[in-house]
């Protein structure tokens, strides 16, 4: 009789090439997912001479820096985006440039495509690879040296991370999204709590999660410090994959269900560490400083740092400081300049669907940006109506790509300025030298675009379905 | 890359918490080569934004102290390669971002663990000046502003550093152990090869 065994314990094992004396272990990479910041690991293959390992299962997009809006390109940008083209034609890649319909965000067209499966490695030179794992897969992120390893080696030397189980029970209120539970965890346990963890998102609330959620519930799995997070594949994940351009199909597709119906943690199976949340505690949260655990419940109140010691009193001075809040003010409030809604976190159609619920008929108070996730979510949302919510409400519908994320491509937001954000990551300089980032769900980006400041979007859905 | 086993240098300290990879390097600049250097671009922002700065202040220090969750957010190895050119060989912290760690450990940079109270105690020690500094990975031991500690270093990640070892080269070793697996794995589940 084998011992009970975790969903994650059973992905490591079948990825198991070796282990060494010293314990790391050496894993095999189903999936290898490229872009234009892979420059510095195509130049340390160059510099060996080595080829791609297997190209045939490594896939290249542009995203870090695709345009989004008409305009000129400057020729930096234009360098970057040829580099990668230029790199995967010679390495037999298939790439989704600007001209592929299948084009977007890495996070975003892995799911969408097909590439991403149950029961797979995942790996990417981009630490919200953590996404993929929504589908039961291993997917982690890695850094120029180790995209370099997988590409010449297919392989990965990695150390096993301890487990966590996080369970939220009950049911997330209206207006109370995915984004809003992952906020939630990261402040309730802090962005550096699950280092070391590979998280398995467990219980009703997890389970009720669309495919969207569940996506957008993985990707934060990062910013509260975990290597990755999982969640156990079920009807809704195969329901999703069905028909995807590179899905299995025929036997093929058969064969992946048998296996496929495996992929769960053992009744009693042990977990290194326990958490359990009530989704009925969560509100819908938005953060008020530099760091994803600086976030609150929106009907709350900036904290005070006079109320804390220590080195965490020092952070929140400098944070309010930065991002030019008061002590005690009210979330519910503050003024906001402009709005993104987009990025691998919240740019999916089920994001712009929940934003343009809360737009339609209304006009944005301030300006704002939407740019979804791939081509893919940008034409079913033009053939949904969608985009001229957007636009009718007076913000901006540009092409898709991580755009104002990370402001590489040059949308960014001005120094001093607020933004609302779809986002997942509210650093100092993260979306322009000097920006201020308020995180939060896309319907509550579409509340501030309203109000023209922050504010409880659950009002503003009342009555509408 | 050559391998280290001991550091004799000048450390500082960065009292501050969550200092992320985007503030390390901004977006902006990764798109130089490698070669171009990446030691200006060093915590770019904060240090043009202050003279005083403690890394302008000090700008040949080899080994820097800092609060928790130092290296968090991004994977990219340009903040890694900002450290490294300017001249940072040791980290000393509470935590590290996840991805940041290995990545600091394949460019010869010790992210070393130490607790909450050594790490105040060497920013109280420190203050706003710079003081000698000694690491020894073989001890796994370090001398800052007169106060000795011991940090806490994965073996594997001690090993790497002191031999200066590249992955690429000991999994070349493999390579038949590695295609005979990929075989394997694709024969017993042909879904996992993308379908065309
Ligand atoms: S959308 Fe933002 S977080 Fe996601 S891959 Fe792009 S830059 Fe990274």
């Amino acid at each position: 009789m084998t011992a009970s065994q975790t969903l994650f314990a059973k992905l490591w094992a079948a990825h198991e090439i070796m282990q060494r004396d010293d314990g790391t272990s050496l894993l095999w990479v189903d999936r290898h997912l490229v872009h234009e910041g892979s420059h510095h690991a195509f130049a340390k293959l160059a510099e060996r001479g080595l080829r791609v390992a297997c190209p045939d299962i490594t896939f290249g997009v542009v995203d870090h820096y695709a345009p989004t809006r008409a305009g000129d390109v400057s020729p930096d940008i234009r360098r970057m985006i040829e580099t990668l083209g230029d790199n995967a034609r010679a390495q037999g890649i298939h790439l989704f440039d600007l001209t592929d319909p299948g084009q977007g965000i890495v996070h975003v067209i892995g799911p969408e495509q097909g590439l991403t499966l149950p029961g797979l490695v995942i790996n990417c030179g981009d630490s919200h690879t953590s996404t993929h794992g929504a589908f039961g897969a291993l997917a982690f992120g890695v850094g120029a040296t180790e995209v370099a390893h997988i590409l010449a080696t297919q392989t990965i030397w990695q150390r096993r991370p301890k487990t966590m189980r996080m369970t939220v029970d009950g049911v997330l209120g209206p207006a109370v999204t995915a984004k809003d539970l992952a906020l939630h965890w990261i402040a309730l346990l802090g962005a550096d709590s699950a280092r070391g963890y590979a998280i398995e998102y467990a219980g009703r609330a997890i389970k009720a999660l669309s495919m969207e959620g569940r996506l957008t519930l993985c990707n934060l799995s990062i910013e509260g410090g975990a290597r990755l997070g999982l969640v156990a594949p079920d009807q809704v994940t195969f329901d999703y994959i069905a028909g995807r351009p590179f899905a299995p199909k025929g036997a093929a597709w058969d064969a992946a269900l048998v296996d496929w119906a495996q992929l769960k943690s053992d009744k009693d199976a042990a977990f290194d560490r326990e958490v359990r949340i009530d989704a009925a505690d969560i509100a819908p949260t938005v953060t008020w400083g530099t760091s994803p655990e600086d976030a609150l419940p929106i009907t709350g109140c900036v904290p005070n740092p006079a109320d804390m010691t220590g080195a965490k009193r020092e952070q929140a001075l400098a944070a309010l400081d930065y991002m030019a809040l008061d002590a005690g003010e009210p979330l519910d409030g503050i003024a906001v300049d402009q709005v993104f809604i987009g990025s691998c976190t919240n740019g999916r159609i089920e994001d712009l669907r929940l934003a343009a619920k809360v737009l339609k008929g209304r006009k944005a108070r301030v300006p704002g940006l939407v740019s979804p996730g791939s081509k893919a979510v940008k034409q079913q949302a033009e053939a949904e109506g969608l985009a001229r919510i957007f636009t009718e409400a007076g913000l901006e519908w540009a092409a898709s790509g991580c755009s104002m994320c990370v402001g590489m491509n040059g949308d960014r937001v001005e120094a001093g300025k607020r933004c609302a954000s779809s986002t997942n990551r509210n650093f100092r300089g993260r979306q322009g030298r000097g920006a201020r980032t308020h995180l939060m769900s896309p319907a509550m980006v579409a509340a501030a675009a309203v109000a023209g400041h922050l504010t409880d979007v659950r009002p503003l859905l009342e009555g509408r379905t | 890359m050559s391998g280290w086993t001991t550091i004799a240098g000048r450390a500082v300290a960065l009292p501050q918490a969550n200092v992320d990879t985007d503030q390390l390097i901004p977006a902006r600049f990764m798109s130089a080569p490698r070669s171009a250097g990446y030691g200006a671009f060093l915590l770019h922002d904060a240090r043009q934004d202050q003279a005083d700065h403690i890394l302008n202040r000090f700008d040949g220090a080899d080994v820097l102290i800092t609060r928790r969750n130092f290296g968090s957010g991004s994977s990219r190895e340009a903040a890694v390669y900002a450290l490294v050119d300017f001249g940072i060989r040791a980290v000393f912290a509470p935590s590290f971002g996840d991805i940041f760690q290995g990545n600091a450990v394949n460019n010869g940079l010790l992210p070393a663990r130490l607790t909450g109270d050594q790490i105040e105690m060497l920013i109280a020690s420190l203050g706003a000046n710079d003081a000698e500094a000694t690491v020894d990975l073989a001890t796994g031991s370090a001398t800052i502003a007169g106060q000795t500690v011991s940090f806490d270093l994965d073996p594997v990640w001690q090993q790497k550093l002191v031999n200066g070892w590249d992955d690429i080269d000991l999994t070349a070793q493999h390579r038949d152990q590695i295609k005979a697996f990929r075989a394997a794995r694709f024969a017993a589940h042909p879904w996992a090869l993308p379908a065309s």
